[in-house]
């Protein structure tokens, strides 16, 4: 489904990712640890197309189409779904109006016929209720007052609206309590764990991944992946450390 | 009844941002402001919407009697040069809420002057501008707010925001305020910002393309000045979407 090869990507003028490879298969769940600052989120917003983050060499095609070639909301409309570690607020306009228009955005991007309101709040309620999140939460702007644990919650929310066939959460785990974790978790299995879809979990800790068992672990650091592993390559991390990983391999 | 007055010139504070060759092409014509008396105790709605041409300039004076309350909704988008340009006269227990927008693009030059004189004790107002400026547009809101020294206890506040789409286009934002009395609560903010890219990236990301995504951040921008104002602003807010549609 997602084939990176000898990515290199740039921030500024500091290159982050030198020659990252990775290749995920529909139906698989792929974790990527490492330490702070190792290059993950770089991935992610690389992957998304993000202004700023500049790919100078190395492809990455998805679902067989060159990714890099696409604007950001054509890779949404492709089936793509970005995670953000920090949410970001948009004051005024409600979650339920921001979300009806990206997805008639995309259906019509695909040829699709847009959803009815009727249709879109049948949706949105079922994902809400998926996720433990109030409706109510959903009338209102876009993250604007949220607490870190309800932005999270409402990324989720979205990517269930959005029914993507490739997530790329980045620490969608942090700023969560151990409650709004299990929520969190089961919404990524119900979502996404299935056989035509395929999750990028970007994470520094353990705990999602006893929720969201992947089914390959990587190591990220100094912009490659170092190492790769099963899950049991989680639990050596958390006992061991990166660093000694990081060094080893 | 036309203005016998000389031509203002740059130097009159409130005329600096104005392009006075357009004031010039009108200024014998411009009628004496339209007097609006709200009587004691009653409300009043207005719109004023500056219609399209060369230079279009509208004058009000609005006198709030005692217990009085005015909701007025302006804006301008239409003309190459336009001016809304407001005297309130505030008293007891009276309440003054606008809200203004200005949409401007290519060479425009829009402007919203208020002068809100809280003359009497016990008296409110609020003001709320939002302006979209993009290529080489000039949008301007000067809001004087007077104070007298008997007029306690006035709360008077002014929210102004100005959003600039273009590396030429130009928001001006004056707030003068002469306070003689003592114990009032006078706030005032003036912003001047740009699309927000994160948004908008954020947005992309979940499919929305470029010009959806901006139109969802300006309406949510310009719907805000009208939020507070009683009156039945539909109409108005519809001609400046239609006006921001034009800047996508
Ligand atoms: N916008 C940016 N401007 C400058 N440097 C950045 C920016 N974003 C990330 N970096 C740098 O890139 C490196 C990788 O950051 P990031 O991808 O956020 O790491 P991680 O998500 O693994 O913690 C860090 O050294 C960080 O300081
Ligand atoms: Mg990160």
């Amino acid at each position: 489904m997602l084939k990176i090869e000898n990515l290199h990507a740039t921030v500024g003028d500091t290159e982050i990712l030198k020659g990252l490879s990775l290749e995920i298969q529909a139906g698989e769940i792929h974790a990527i640890m490492g330490p702070n600052g190792a290059g993950k989120s770089t991935l992610a917003y690389a992957l998304g197309g993000r202004p700023g983050y500049e790919v100078t060499a190395g492809s990455v095609s998805f679902n067989g189409t060159d990714l890099l070639d696409m604007d950001p909301h054509e890779r949404a409309a492709a089936g793509m779904f970005l995670g953000f570690q920090y949410p970001v607020e948009i004051p005024g306009v409600s979650n339920l109006q921001f979300l009806r228009e990206s997805l008639n955005s995309q259906r019509g991007e695909r040829g699709e016929e847009a959803l009815s309101g009727g249709e879109f709040i049948k949706l949105a309620k079922e994902k809400a209720a998926l996720l433990k999140m109030d409706m109510d939460m959903l009338k209102r702007a876009v993250n604007v007052g949220f607490s870190g644990g309800e932005k999270k919650r409402n990324e989720m929310v979205q990517m269930g609206i959005l029914d993507p066939t490739l997530a790329i959460l980045d620490e969608t785990d942090s700023g969560l309590d151990i409650d709004a974790l299990r929520t969190v978790g089961s919404g990524i299995n119900a979502i996404m764990r299935q056989p035509d879809k395929a999750v990028l979990l970007i994470t520094h800790y353990q705990r999602l991944l006893d929720e969201v068992q992947p089914d390959y672990v990587h190591v990220l650091a100094g912009g490659r992946i170092v190492k790769t592993g099963g899950p049991e390559l989680a639990q050596q991390l958390e006992n061991e450390g990166y660093e000694a990983i990081a060094e080893a391999a | 009844m036309t203005l016998a007055q000389p031509l203002p010139t740059q130097k009159d504070e409130a005329w600096r941002y104005a392009d006075l060759k357009a004031v010039e092409t009108i200024w014998q014509a411009v009628d004496a402001p339209e007097p609006i008396i709200v009587d004691a105790g009653q409300s009043a709605q207005q719109l004023l919407v500056l219609e399209s041409g060369d230079a279009r300039m509208r004058q009000l004076h609005v006198v709030l009697e005692e217990g009085a309350r005015m909701d007025l909704a302006c804006l301008a988008f239409a003309p190459a040069y336009g001016r809304i340009e407001i005297d309130i006269d505030v008293a007891s227990g009276a309440h003054f809420e606008m809200g203004g927008a200005i949409v401007g693009s290519g060479e425009q030059t829009l402007e919203i002057v208020t002068r809100v004189n809280h003359h009497a004790p016990d008296a409110t107002s609020h003001q709320t501008v939002r302006s979209v400026l993009a290529e080489k547009a000039t949008g301007s809101f000067l809001g004087k707010i007077t104070i007298a020294r008997d007029a306690q206890r006035i709360d008077a506040e002014q929210s102004v925001k100005s959003m600039l789409l273009d590396r030429g286009a130009t928001a001006n934002a004056k707030p003068e305020l002469e306070i003689y009395a003592d114990d009032v609560k006078c706030a005032h903010g003036a912003t001047v910002g740009e699309l927000d890219k994160q948004a908008l990236f954020y947005m992309a990301s979940r499919g929305l393309d470029p010009q959806a995504a901006k139109r969802l951040m300006l309406h949510a921008f310009v719907a805000e000045a009208f939020v507070d104002v009683a009156a039945d602003t539909d109409g108005v807010e519809e001609q400046a979407l239609a006006a921001l549609e034009a800047l996508l």
